[in-house]
């Protein structure tokens, strides 16, 4: 299945939203690159689980990385969502303030965010009860960001990564890095990439492997001292039918973290998380009793008006906060974002490593501005970035059958019948968008795949009702027996035999 | 053989009295907790000829689906169920079934049959 | 096909087949059914085990068996069924959008609308049980469909959650097809099913039942590797110490059925929050006129004869209105659940109906009663009506019937309190 060829100018390790940009990016450029991701479909680490929040950036380190990619990123999102058809909702964030002392602390993150070039300002309990309805009535005002804002990651992430696709990025999923491959004339050089698919050659490998990020660089003897350490986060999701809110809403933040929020999101339910707990277990996503009351007690010091009874999901995402010191020596912080070329290694000299790591919050904002930036390191390194004459930045959208006028709708089921037929109820998910996305230049080939492109089994039934169904398009679609069809890769498949056939246990 | 005292549910109707039931063998010697004489009846049958309606599917060849529900025409001998379904695991019908059809008559030595629960048409 | 019928039915489980027969043979010409599924029945279709029709036929029969009359009497009748199409929307005024693969995009006219699409199951989001999100977590009649419609088998050693009768129900069958059911845990000190379904489907094949016992966490990544079973004490909380592990690779929910009321709420029905389905009056119209609703998409049945009563009373009054034949606007006498009753349908009674008919006013009880019980009707002091019973059950719908005798006492009553006593 996959390609003879073994040589590329770039390899990117690791398809999250970090990844994704890189690739988009890059695809602009007349490189030969390779796109690996250890899972079955791109998109399944911290990217798929998070709060979705285009941060302002008023909450930084003024001078750290995250503060100035953070910044660079957010001013990206309008142009790549018109370009790459995903939504973005600029509605603006709000740190809540309650009693005197929170309302106070309002004043230093005001202060950090004119440091930082972002536009914030300080409303009244009184305006921040006009601005969202729901808000507590304690509020005693709030920090508003009118650039912050929230994005469908999931939507973000595919439509970056298809657009690499279409424009020549080569994408093996199921592939798993596993070293570096060397110059066997020289120690410090980098030529290529050992994967679970052979190996590969190329100049440049890109480190985007998120939470494994710290081993992939160890692998080169670059930051011995580097570590991600998962910090998982717990979250409702609250139904849009039964709940609406308009804003983002943060509490006056902790040392550890940004704090539990409650926020609209673009597809109109309402998410409430995420607590902070530094785990082990770099694949633990389990959501657990303890962290989801933690949770839920936290969200309701926003908005009290909130009914665990309106809960249709709960999920944990893992963050990969990293411990690396500000490249500016003069601040003191450190867990900065890693966005280098190193030069240096335990090896002696070292070329052909871009390393990106403990790409944590504000991650998902400041991605694509990783991705110029990673492009500014490469050029700066006299790699001659030829642009493609025919690089097309447009990924087309495909009908959402939800989206559509009745008469739009009547027109789609004219011209195609499968979109006529309903398979997810809740979210009105047709069979014509799912075998559209079984065959999309990154074909959807799980369950959960299809469920991260359409929204399918996300609502009030959770897949109780598309399940079997999905399971036999999928069956149809790929030429597989339906025993092989996987929630999301092998190993968790939903069959494990016919109902008459005792033997095929 | 000896004497044993052991609790059943009758379940003759729902109220679904627990009896507490003494027996030697399939001797009925003493039941206590029925409200209605139809909770001796039940004992006495379970003792001695316990059966049970039984419904499962069989295998359906060019159907629109690929099983059809089927059931005993009657309450079929309790400690002969696995065997009537390993009988109709083995056998594949070929569509167009109609509802009440004979899959397999007189099974296991029985005169009860066991029969379709709905049309099944043949696929379009 | 029409654009404008006089009833439209949605949903051919047994409350849409009874009441599109009831409207066709009331006097409607016009009569569709919508069904979202290829052929009609709806769950009937996947529920194959005996013990439908018992009160309606005098048969003990297997779910689709029953379905099957009705289907035979709606194809008879000559009643337009639309299939495999789905309704997206309906407005208060009876205009309904719906969208299938032959059909098509559709836009049609009811002049009277008769809501039956039954409910959905309780996730396991909605009880958020511990864990990460392996595959191998089903409600149950997810795992029905596949193993009775589709033929495939979700795992092959199972835990159950729930004693409700669903759970029981399939503990049977998948063990009739070979799989091995290592526990059903109930989180309620009592059966929340019917005893007969203990004996037939647990007592029979040696399945062990926990009641007051709960899953703690799910366990396994890819695909579920265990479940951590737990006792619970009166407040539902897990008791240190009690807890088991249970190897097993599936983990099926029997937790609760929802009606399913989106439908419903996008026509601008008004739903009682304690049922999750529309307030009706006892001609099963719900609070917008001429939409009218039967079954479990009301509040949850646990037998389909009455389902197809209550379907049948819908449709007949679905086709008067189409046909308008009702003229006198009613007044109404509202019912109010009372000691152990925890909702009663219909909400309001238009005494009138009792010159020519009996109401059945059904309820459930909040805790189980295992004694003999006055199911009392009273407005203030004054007693309306009685009717005793040997026992009553939070698993089993209590009834109570008002007869035309009562006409005069409930016609001058404020409200109907409903209560369930020990005698």
């Amino acid at each position: 299945m996959h390609t003879q060829q073994t040589d590329y100018d770039i390899i990117i390790v690791g398809a999250g939203i970090v990844g994704a940009m890189v690739a988009r990016f890059l695809s602009r450029y007349d490189l030969r690159i390779l796109w690996v991701e250890k899972d079955a479909d791109i998109c399944t680490g911290a990217t798929a689980a998070n709060s979705a929040i285009l941060h302002g950036g008023y909450d930084a380190v003024p001078g750290t990385l995250k503060a100035a990619m953070n910044v660079r990123g957010n001013a990206m999102w309008d142009q790549l969502a018109e370009e790459l058809h995903f939504s973005i909702d600029r509605c603006g964030t709000y740190v809540v303030a309650v009693g005197e002392d929170e309302r106070l602390a309002l004043s230093e993150l005001e202060a950090r965010g004119k440091v930082n070039g972002v536009p914030v300002e300080i409303i009244s309990g009184d305006t921040m009860r006009s601005r969202e309805p729901k808000v507590t009535p304690e509020t005693s005002g709030a920090l508003y960001c009118p650039t912050g804002g929230v994005c469908d990651p999931w939507g973000a992430t595919l439509a970056a990564g298809e657009n690499a696709v279409s424009n020549g990025v080569t994408l093996f999923r199921r592939t798993t890095f596993e070293d570096f491959l060397w110059d066997p004339d020289d120690p410090g050089r980098i030529v290529g990439a050992r994967t679970s698919q052979g190996d590969f050659r190329a100049r440049w490998v890109i480190n985007a492997a998120g939470l494994y990020a710290d081993g992939v660089m160890h692998k080169a003897g670059v930051r011995p001292e580097f570590k991600i350490t998962p910090r998982r986060g717990e979250y409702y999701v609250i139904d849009r039918n039964r709940f609406e809110m308009h804003s983002v809403l943060f509490p006056v933040p902790s040392k550890i973290s940004k704090g539990i929020l409650v926020t609209t999101t673009v597809h109109g339910n309402t998410i409430v998380g995420p607590n902070a707990e530094e785990i082990d277990d770099k694949e633990d996503t389990a959501v657990t009793a303890e962290g989801l009351r933690e949770v839920w007690d936290g969200a309701l010091k926003l908005v009290p008006d909130l009914a665990v009874r309106d809960a249709i999901a709960v999920f944990a995402g893992l963050r990969p906060g990293g411990n690396a010191p500000a490249p500016n020596p003069a601040v003191d912080y450190h867990k900065d974002f890693i966005v280098e070329i190193p030069t240096t290694s335990s090896r002696g000299a070292l070329r052909g490593l871009i390393n990106l790591g403990g790409i944590e919050s504000p991650g998902l904002t400041a991605a694509p501005a990783i991705a110029l930036r990673v492009i500014e390191l490469l050029r700066d390194t006299g790699e001659p970035l030829r642009e493609k004459r025919d690089w097309n930045p447009i990924r087309p959208a495909r009908p959402v059958f939800r989206h559509l006028s009745h008469a739009e709708q009547a027109e789609l089921v004219q011209h195609d019948p499968r979109y006529g037929r309903i398979i997810c109820r809740c979210e009105y998910v047709t069979e014509g968008e799912i075998v559209a996305e079984i065959h999309a230049p990154i074909p959807a080939d799980t369950y959960d795949a299809i469920k991260r492109r359409t929204w399918l089994g996300t609502g009030r039934c959770q897949g109780a009702f598309d399940m079997p169904r999905v399971t036999e398009i999928l069956a149809r679609e790929l030429g597989c027996d339906p025993l092989d069809v996987s929630k999301k890769g092998t190993g968790s498949e939903f069959l494990t035999r016919r109902t008459k056939a005792l033997e095929e246990d | 053989m000896t004497e044993v005292t052991e609790e059943m549910i009758c379940i003759t109707c729902p109220m679904g009295c627990t009896l507490e039931v003494t027996h030697e063998g399939s001797t009925v010697l003493n039941v206590d907790g029925n409200t209605c004489p139809r909770g001796l009846a039940y004992v006495e049958r379970e003792l001695t000829d316990p059966r049970r309606m039984v419904a499962t599917t069989v295998r359906v060849r060019n159907g629109r689906h690929p099983l059809v529900p089927v059931s005993t025409s009657a309450p079929f001998p309790k400690p002969q169920i696995f065997a009537l379904l390993k009988e109709l695991r083995d056998i594949e019908i070929e569509a167009p079934v109609a509802a009440q059809q004979v899959v397999l008559a007189n099974v296991l030595g029985t005169d009860i049959n066991v029969v379709a629960s709905r049309d099944m048409p043949r696929r379009a | 096909m029409k654009d404008t019928y006089d009833v439209i039915v949605i949903g051919s489980g047994p409350g849409g087949l009874a009441a599109a027969a009831e409207a066709k043979k009331a006097g409607a010409d016009a009569v569709l059914i919508i069904e979202r599924d290829v052929e009609l029945g709806g769950i009937l279709l996947q529920c194959i085990h005996n013990g439908f029709g018992v009160e309606v036929f005098g048969e003990d029969l297997p779910g689709p068996a029953y379905a099957q009359r009705f289907i035979d009497e709606v194809e008879q009748l000559g009643i337009d069924v639309l299939l495999d199409t789905m309704v997206l929307d309906v407005t208060p005024d009876r205009k309904i959008y719906a969208t299938g693969t032959r059909s098509g995009f559709s836009e049609l006219q009811a002049r009277a609308l008769v809501m039956a699409m039954g409910c959905r199951e309780r996730t396991r989001a909605q009880i958020r049980i511990p864990g990460m999100r392996p595959s191998g977590v089903y409600t149950a009649g997810t795992a029905q469909r596949w193993v009775n419609v589709e033929g495939y088998m979700p795992g092959k050693r199972v835990v159950i959650l729930g004693s409700g009768d669903i759970g029981m129900i399939m503990a049977r069958r998948l063990t009739f097809e070979g799989a091995k059911v290592e526990r059903v845990l109930e989180v309620m000190p009592y059966l929340t099913g019917l005893s007969r379904n203990y004996v037939q489907c647990l007592l029979d094949f040696d399945i062990p039942l926990q009641l007051r016992h709960t899953v703690k966490r799910v366990l396994g990544r890819d695909r579920v590797e265990a479940v951590e079973a737990v006792a619970v004490d009166e407040r539902w909380q897990p008791i240190p110490g009690t807890e088991e592990i249970i190897p097993c690779d599936t983990l099926l929910l029997s937790v609760g059925l929802i009606p399913e009321n989106e439908l419903s709420e996008k026509a601008g029905v008004r739903l009682d929050p304690v049922t999750g389905g529309p307030y009706v009056d006892e001609r099963y119209q719900t609070s917008v006129p001429g939409i009218f609703a039967a079954g479990n998409v009301v509040h949850v049945y646990d037998l389909v004869d009455w389902v197809t009563e209550a379907g049948m009373a819908a449709g007949r009054e679905a086709a008067a209105y189409a046909l308008a034949r009702s003229t006198v606007a009613p007044t109404y006498v509202r019912t109010t659940p009372g000691e152990h009753v925890r909702y009663v349908v219909p909400h309001r009674v238009n005494p009138q109906r009792l010159q020519e008919s009996e109401v059945r006013l059904q309820m459930r009880v909040t805790t189980p009663l295992e004694q003999a019980v006055w199911i009392k009707v009273e407005d203030g002091d004054t007693l309306i009506a009685r009717q005793g019973a040997r026992y009553a059950r939070p698993g089993e719908m209590v009834n109570l019937t008002l007869r035309p005798r009562d006409f005069e006492r409930v016609r001058q009553a404020q409200e109907l309190r409903v209560s369930v006593v020990p005698r």
